[in-house]
């Protein structure tokens, strides 16, 4: 088999896998560089500002600008442009300060209004004029990164339970399996809800990220376990595992030398294509509130908060926009999983 | 079947331990109360242990579960049983209503694209399968939502109207069936895109097969071919997804319901929860797990009663 760069490689050559695959690294740029992309922090609030609509851009006096607007009608939020004001955008102007990449210490943003009285609002603003833009930059931090880390920790967990089983069968076997099928046959979301309230009580709210990835590794591992355990098993039978056994190396040193690296395609494969599972798994949880928690964002917080009659019926509609993110991140998590797969074993290639 | 016993045993005992970690009890609430008399907490806290460790409870719980008693719902004040049996129907209707649709619209189009490989619609079916498996559920939800208050076609929420009691039996099945609508329609669509995907890829492999090619050659007719040698083969793995589907039945509407505030087994266990009404929450627990266990085995007999060889194999043994 050949190695993972070689996989990443031929699965950028194909069109679908270079669109996805690029979705996904701009994706993750975002996040990466979230404090230099967002004009306004998490929690800098307006509340002369609420519900605002998104603001046009408009190009005059040699620059970008922003339309300037009045609040008309206080009780519905609505906001009418006033005709022939606007505010100057800066590229690279002077906003909130903070370190970029976490080293650099700067308060330059890609697009600001530094006018004291202007507003820019991307994509409106929410109930206490929080910038949604601002906002979903950020919260793809917490959206991406949570299913990277929890697909590891499911991964490492899964291949040690079923590489060990599969690898000395009998009563440990035995044990491992009945602890995956019980595993199995509790409802997902029943369990997680349970875990949330037994878990969360132990935290601060700061620390929410990690609870959900515990909670989310913790019911995930079992359904990769019972794969690579049958595939632990099949290996075994191999010569080169007995060659390896009569020179007296160790289960461990084994299972890493020899079982993992035949396994390492199918780990890359449906790591990909369970990533998916965690970004919903953490909007769905945020979502209903027991998420990651107000002033942090979150693309599922974000919605939880578009869950409101006055939303529904004044058409805030750029509310709705953490959906589409998810949207944009499951889908391409997805094709590029298929891409992967077809690369990786080119019989399941699809009719 | 037997195996339903550890399971439950097992789950109810997790339940137990994960809902003593967080603290506080179903008492909280009660205990701030000024109108409520010491000595009826105490008596209470004596009578399901509360002051003891979680599995002396627990062991308290499982003999009264033993003599048929599930307890009582401390926010709802009402037998557990009963309260259960009141949102059951309600997420019996949706689910079953959100499977009708997923199947009614999947098979057909899942045949169809097969059919008509690589056409403009095999494509545009495909795509809109691959979006709607990657859209969640919360969020088209939500999105109904928003459409039920900008269109006002729909309830937004519930089960009935208001005046549900006044209406004739006619009336009655029309306004829950205009309650049920978007719930079902959010809950359906998620497994039509997975649904029609199985479904085109068995019918490929169904149409190239050998026994399909035998049909033909023995000159019958395209759509006696299609419909019953490849449809019926091709629809035998969709048999056992049948059962798993129907061990959701009860659990798998959960976000929907909450979304949409629909009164069901869902919302029900979801608030439980967060009010740590202990006994709601081990019971809706339990029913979703025998329902899984059930859908398994209801999985493997419709299994074995449409495909013939299952049951062959099984004789021979």
């Amino acid at each position: 088999m050949t190695g993972l760069g070689d996989i990443f490689k031929a699965s950028f050559r194909r069109p679908l896998g270079a669109l996805s695959g690029g979705l996904l690294l701009a994706l993750y740029m975002i996040a990466i560089f979230a404090d230099l992309i967002a004009p306004a922090a998490t929690n800098e609030q307006d509340l002369d500002r609420t519900y605002h609509p998104p603001t046009k851009i408009i190009w005059g006096e040699g620059g970008l600008r922003v339309q300037a607007y009045d609040l008309t009608d206080p009780s519905t939020a609505g906001y009418e442009a006033v005709p022939g004001k606007s505010y100057a955008l800066k590229v690279l102007g002077r906003g909130f300060e903070y370190r970029l990449l976490g080293i650099f210490k700067t308060n330059r943003h890609l697009l600001v209004c530094d006018d004291p009285e202007g507003a820019f609002y991307l994509l409106g603003s929410d109930s206490t004029g929080r910038d949604v833009f601002s906002r979903l930059v950020f919260g793809s931090r917490v959206s991406l990164f949570i299913g990277l880390l929890g697909i590891t920790i499911t991964m490492v967990l899964g291949f040690l339970v079923g590489g060990l089983s599969g690898y000395f069968g009998g009563r440990t076997d035995f044990v491992a399996m009945r602890i995956v099928e019980f595993m199995m046959a509790v409802p997902g979301l029943y369990l997680l809800l349970a875990l949330r309230a037994a878990l969360a009580p132990h935290f601060a709210s700061d620390q929410m990220f990690f609870v959900i990835v515990i909670i989310l590794a913790f019911i995930g591992w079992a359904g990769t376990a019972r794969i690579l355990r049958g595939m632990a098993l099949s290996i075994r039978q191999q010569a080169f595992v007995m060659a390896a056994e009569s020179m007296g190396q160790g289960p461990l040193t084994i299972l890493r030398k020899h079982v993992l690296p035949n396994l390492l395609s199918y780990l890359l494969v449906a790591a990909t294509l369970s990533i998916p599972g965690y970004v919903l798994g953490e909007a769905a949880l945020s979502f209903l509130g027991l998420g990651i928690q107000e002033p942090s964002a979150s693309w599922g917080l974000m919605l939880s908060e578009a869950q409101n009659v006055k939303v529904f019926y004044l058409n805030f509609w750029w509310l709705l926009t953490p959906g589409l993110a998810i949207f944009l991140t499951v889908i391409a998590y997805n094709v590029f999983g298929d891409v992967l797969r077809d690369v990786v074993d080119p019989r399941s290639q699809k009719r | 079947m037997l195996a339903l016993i550890p399971l439950l045993l097992g789950i109810t005992g997790l339940v137990f331990l994960l809902m003593s970690l967080a603290p506080g009890d179903f008492l909280t609430p009660v205990r701030v109360q000024r109108d409520v008399s010491p000595e009826l907490i105490q008596s209470i806290e004596q009578q399901f242990g509360l002051n003891r460790p979680w599995y002396v409870q627990y062991v308290k719980w499982l003999g009264n579960v033993m003599t048929g008693n599930l307890g009582h719902s401390w926010a709802y004040k009402m037998p557990v049983v009963d309260l259960i049996g009141q949102r059951m129907l309600a997420t019996f209707l949706l689910s079953v209503s959100a499977l009708v649709i997923a199947w009614g619209i999947a098979i057909p189009l899942g045949v169809l694209a097969a059919m008509y490989k690589d056409s403009i619609f095999d494509r545009i079916s495909s795509f809109l399968a691959y979006a709607a498996l990657s859209l969640p559920e919360f969020f088209l939800a939500l999105l109904f939502m928003f459409f039920a208050a900008q269109s006002g076609w729909f309830p937004m929420g519930g089960a009935t109207s208001i005046d549900y009691e006044f209406m004739g039996a006619g009336g009655k099945i029309l306004d829950r069936a205009h309650h049920l609508v978007l719930p079902a329609l959010a809950l359906g669509i998620g497994s039509v895109a997975s649904i029609m995907r199985i479904m085109r890829a068995n019918f490929l492999d169904a149409i190239r097969a050998d026994y399909v090619k035998t049909a033909r050659a023995k000159g019958l007719r395209e759509r006696r071919v299609m419909f019953m040698h490849a449809l019926r083969n091709a629809i035998n793995p969709l048999v056992s997804a049948f059962g798993f589907a129907f061990s959701g039945l009860l659990s798998g509407a959960l976000i929907v319901e909450i979304v949409l505030q629909y009164p069901g087994l869902g919302q029900l266990m979801y608030q439980s929860i967060l009010r740590e009404d202990q006994f709601v929450v081990l019971a809706s627990v339990m029913l979703g797990c025998t329902m899984l266990v059930a859908g398994n085995l209801l999985a493997d007999l419709l299994l074995a009663w449409s495909d013939p060889r299952i049951r062959t194999i099984r004789k021979t043994r």
